[in-house]
This record gives structure tokens, C-alpha cells and sequence, in this order.
């Protein structure tokens, strides 16, 4: 074989990998039913085929060559294995019994094999933290190290936390399986929470290689979407369009040195009007099942936000309208701050305080800074600079984020000059 | 694939209960361990009688020594146990979601480990 047809081979192995593996592992973990054995199968699947190839062809179906290759290999590494303990014996004389055709591997098997995934890595029967690692490497295919850096710890003890969850999965029996319909609501919120987690990982963090952090927003962005073609479900479509519309403002949200942009203030030309649209379609498309949830709700209340050309053209009455709607979905004190300050665009800086005033009474929003900052820019709206210093130095005690902080100063300084 | 179901309670609310509510919890329990045990699901699980009951055992360096109560003070208590077959998790967390003191109190499921002879 030439040098350029290797190089050739080589090549197109790459981009099988990339965009093949994890549906492979995925259907790998089914077939074998063991995560750590599965990826071990994955990567030597991958191996034989750059010989194989190379020799004899890229087969017609790459994706079931490399399951089909994947599960002898299996089998291979279970017998090679002096001692065998009685459940890895049990997985080698299974898979030697399933002489089944792989030609006849579905590609929809494929497609249920990383739903699957998706909803054994989500299962809320492992802690949450390990839920997100797992995820992001089983199913986006990040490596440890990479997941380590964009959570700011040691790959060691991410590490750990991978193998505690997989032998949580084992040992307890996490089945590798689409939960049906009566569980399946509070196992997709699982999902929808960790990819959601993810995505504020990359979206607010205030420390860390922000190029890494950002990574981990396309990252869920990524995953919803993967999520919405295998499981439209409206609060799935919801919560892909919130990311959207989110990311959408990245570039705005912030100046070069990382300080704050208010949304009031941001530069709307520079609003992603590619993702504002598909956000604001896939809200229409998620309200118009009837069966949305608080996702769709904040994606909603999003989109009114960006479709404004102009601050002073936001429609704070459909604003204050969504918020009603979410409060019954998910009542929380926190939806209700939000209300009160829609309120206030409303009717006026007086209705928003005597609101936020009657929160802070209850007491569960007295330690968050947001709280204090909210009264603080309504009395700053008034004209009432002494009780506007009062409340911004209540907010800056509260809170450590550095971005919030400087922003939080920064309204101090100009109330004083 | 068998479970143990660990159901806690919390004592200080169940003594607050009124003798028809004590006595419409048990039957309900009777009825639900009738209904996993025809299904397959219940191997076998008792009730137990309050904490102020317990005593725990210990033996140190080939001494016995008892104590009053048991051994860790929590906010809910062991009331019982279900000792459950069931496919996989999923399946025994579903089993375990209609134990009725769940809506009172909390179940911890735990999968039952082979004790290996060597």
C-alpha cells in the first residue's frame, strides 16, 4: 500500500471517529454491558480498523463493522483475563452466544443506544456532580482531563468521581435503558438539569481559561440539540432554546476585560440573530404542545427580551404576564424578584420596591446579593442616592463573584460623583 | 438481582397520629406487601417496633458490651425492611416508590451483596 493511500485510510478513520465513536460506545455499553470494558472495545475496535482498512477496504458500514469488531474484542480481553469473576464470565459467554448478524444493527438501535446513554449518565440515582462528568465524557466524548480543566479540579478526583459512578451503575444495577412513560418526566428533568448545569458552568463562570469554559456552552448546546432529535419532548425543545437565546448575547454581554453589560446597555447589533431565530422558533414550537414546562417559560420571557430593537420597546406587560405563568409552574422566591423588577418596568420603580420590600421581609432573599442589588438600582431610579448606596453596599457584601463585584462598585462610585 | 428496602421514618411525627391514621397506614402496608408478594417483587420484610426498643451490640477486643438505643441519632428512623427481587434498579425503585411510608418518611434501596466462600 502507498504512502498516501495509508495516509488516506488514516484520515477517514479520524472522521469516522469523530463522528461515529460515541454512537458506537453507546451501542457498545448495550451490547457489552459494561461502561469500562465498552470504551476499552471502542478504542481497540478503532485500532484494528486502521489495519484492517487498510488492507482489505473501508467497509460498507463502518458504524456496525466497528460494534461488530468492538464486541469480539470483548470477548477477546474477557478471556484473556486469568481469573475471571462471575459476572465478567457471565458478559463473555453472552456475547459468544449472540452470534447475531451485526449487518442487521439498525441504525434506529443506534439512535435508542444513545438515548440510553444519555438517561444512564442523568440517572438521579448517582450524585449530581458525577452525573455532568459523565455525561460530558461518555456522551460528548470529552476526555478527563479536558473536563477537569473546565470544572477547575484535579483530574484525579474527577476521576474517582467517574469510577465511584460507574461502579454505582454496576453494582447497583443502573439499567442501560429509556425509562417509560411514567417515570420518564422526572427522568428527563434529570437530564435537562445536568445539560442546563453545564451550560452555566460555561455561561457565568467569573474564574478559569474562559475559552475552556465557553467550550462547556456549546458543549450543552450541543447536547440539547442531540437530545431534541432523539426525544422531542417540549421541555427539551425549551430548554435548548433558552441556551439560544442566552448564547445568543455572548459577545455582548461582557467588555474585553470581562466587566458586566446590563442588558439594557449591551450593543444589540452584536446579538447572534441566527440563534435569537431558531430560539424564538423553537419557543413557539414548545408553547404551541400545551405541555411546557418552566423552561419554555424562561426561553419565552428570553426571546420577548431580544426581540426588542430597543430597550425602551421591550414589552414588559407580555414580560410580566410569562412571569405569572412561571410562578405557577415553579413558584420560588427567585421568580418572583424577577417579577417584581418587570413590575417595575411596568408601572414604575415604586410598585417594583413595595414588592421586593415584602420578599425581603420573608426573609429567604435577605443573604442574595441580587436582591439587594435590585431595590438598590429602583431607589438609584428614584433619585433616592443615600438608600441606593445603603442597599449596593448590602449587595457587595453578599457576594463573591469578582465581574458582579466590580459592576456593583462601579454603580457606587457613579452615585457618589 | 435482589434489594434490601430500608424504610425510615420519622417516630416523633408517627406518634402524633391519630389511632385510625396509625391503624390506615399498617392496613395499607398489609395490603401493598400482599400485592409485591403475589407480583414477585417481596421475598420477605418485617415492620419493626420503635427505637426505644434497640439495643446495640458490640464487641470489642473479645467483649461484649450493650447499649441503649441505636447506635447513630438520626432525624427519621429504621421502622422496616422489604427484601426485594427485582430486574434492576429502575425496577426496584419504582417497587419502593409505593411502599406507603415513603410519602411519610424515606426508603433507601441498597442491592444485596453475594458474600463470596472462597
Amino acid at each position: 500500500m502507498t504512502h498516501e493511500a495509508e495516509q488516506h485510510v488514516r484520515a477517514t478513520v479520524d472522521a469516522v471517529y469523530r463522528a461515529e465513536s460515541r454512537r458506537v460506545l453507546a451501542t457498545l455499553i448495550r451490547v457489552i454491558g459494561d461502561f469500562d470494558l465498552a470504551e476499552e472495545a471502542l478504542h481497540e475496535a478503532f485500532r484494528a480498523a486502521v489495519e484492517q482498512w487498510a488492507r482489505d477496504g473501508v467497509p460498507a458500514n463502518p458504524r456496525a463493522w466497528l460494534v461488530s469488531a468492538g464486541r469480539f474484542k470483548a470477548v477477546d480481553r474477557i478471556r484473556r483475563r486469568v481469573r475471571l469473576n462471575a459476572s465478567e464470565a457471565e458478559i463473555a459467554d453472552r456475547l459468544h452466544a449472540e452470534a447475531e448478524d451485526i449487518a442487521t444493527v439498525l441504525d434506529q438501535d443506534l439512535e435508542d443506544d444513545r438515548l440510553r446513554l444519555i438517561f444512564t449518565c442523568c440517572h438521579p440515582a448517582l450524585p449530581q456532580d458525577a452525573q455532568i462528568a459523565l455525561t460530558l465524557r461518555e456522551v460528548c466524548g470529552l476526555t478527563t482531563e479536558e473536563i477537569a480543566r473546565a470544572f477547575l479540579m484535579a483530574p484525579s478526583t474527577l476521576a474517582q468521581r467517574i469510577v465511584r459512578a460507574k461502579n454505582k451503575i454496576r453494582v447497583a444495577r443502573i439499567p442501560y435503558e429509556v425509562p417509560g412513560r411514567d417515570a420518564l418526566p422526572e427522568r428527563l428533568d434529570s437530564v435537562l438539569h445536568v445539560i442546563y448545569l453545564v451550560f452555566n458552568e460555561g455561561y457565568s463562570a467569573s474564574s478559569g481559561s474562559s475559552l475552556m469554559r465557553h467550550d462547556l456552552s456549546d458543549e450543552a448546546i450541543r447536547l440539547a440539540r442531540l437530545l431534541v432529535e432523539l426525544l422531542p419532548e417540549p421541555e427539551a425543545l425549551g430548554l435548548l432554546a433558552l441556551m439560544l437565546l442566552h448564547e445568543s448575547r455572548r459577545s455582548a454581554r461582557a467588555t474585553v476585560d470581562g466587566d458586566l453589560i446590563l442588558l439594557e446597555d449591551q450593543d444589540r447589533s452584536l446579538w447572534d440573530r441566527a440563534m435569537i431565530a431558531e430560539g424564538g422558533q423553537l419557543v413557539t414550537q414548545a408553547l404551541a404542545t400545551r405541555r411546557f414546562g418552566a423552561y419554555s417559560v424562561q426561553a419565552a420571557i428570553a426571546a420577548v427580551h431580544v426581540e426588542a430593537a430597543e430597550p425602551g420597546k421591550t414589552d414588559w406587560r407580555q414580560i410580566v404576564g410569562l412571569y405569572d405563568v412561571l410562578l405557577r409552574l415553579e413558584p420560588s422566591p427567585i421568580v418572583e424578584l424577577n417579577r417584581a423588577v418587570a413590575i417595575a418596568m411596568r408601572d414604575g420603580p415604586e410598585a417594583g420596591l413595595s414588592l421586593i420590600d415584602a420578599l425581603l421581609e420573608h426573609g429567604e432573599l435577605e443573604k442574595y446579593h441580587l436582591a439587594h442589588a435590585a431595590r438598590a438600582d429602583l431607589f438609584r431610579r428614584l433619585g433616592r442616592r443615600a438608600d441606593a448606596r445603603v442597599a449596593y453596599q448590602r449587595a457587595l457584601a453578599l457576594t463573591q463573584l469578582e465581574p458582579e463585584r466590580r459592576f456593583l462598585e462601579r454603580r457606587l462610585a457613579e452615585l457618589s460623583s | 438481582m435482589k434489594y434490601l428496602a430500608l424504610v425510615y421514618l420519622p417516630e416523633t411525627e408517627i406518634q402524633k397520629m391519630s389511632v385510625k391514621e396509625w391503624d390506615d397506614l399498617n392496613a395499607e402496608c398489609i395490603a401493598y406487601g400482599d400485592s409485591i408478594t403475589t407480583s414477585g417483587h417481596r421475598l420477605g420484610g418485617e415492620a419493626l417496633e420503635p427505637t426505644n426498643t434497640a439495643t446495640t451490640v458490640r464487641v470489642r477486643n473479645g467483649k461484649v458490651t450493650t447499649t441503649d438505643g441505636p447506635f447513630a441519632e438520626t432525624k427519621e428512623q429504621l421502622a422496616g425492611f422489604y427484601f426485594l427481587e427485582a430486574k434492576d434498579l429502575n425496577e426496584a425503585i419504582q417497587v419502593s416508590s409505593r411502599i406507603p411510608p415513603a410519602r411519610l418518611g424515606s426508603v433507601e434501596v441498597r442491592p444485596v451483596r453475594q458474600l463470596i466462600r472462597k
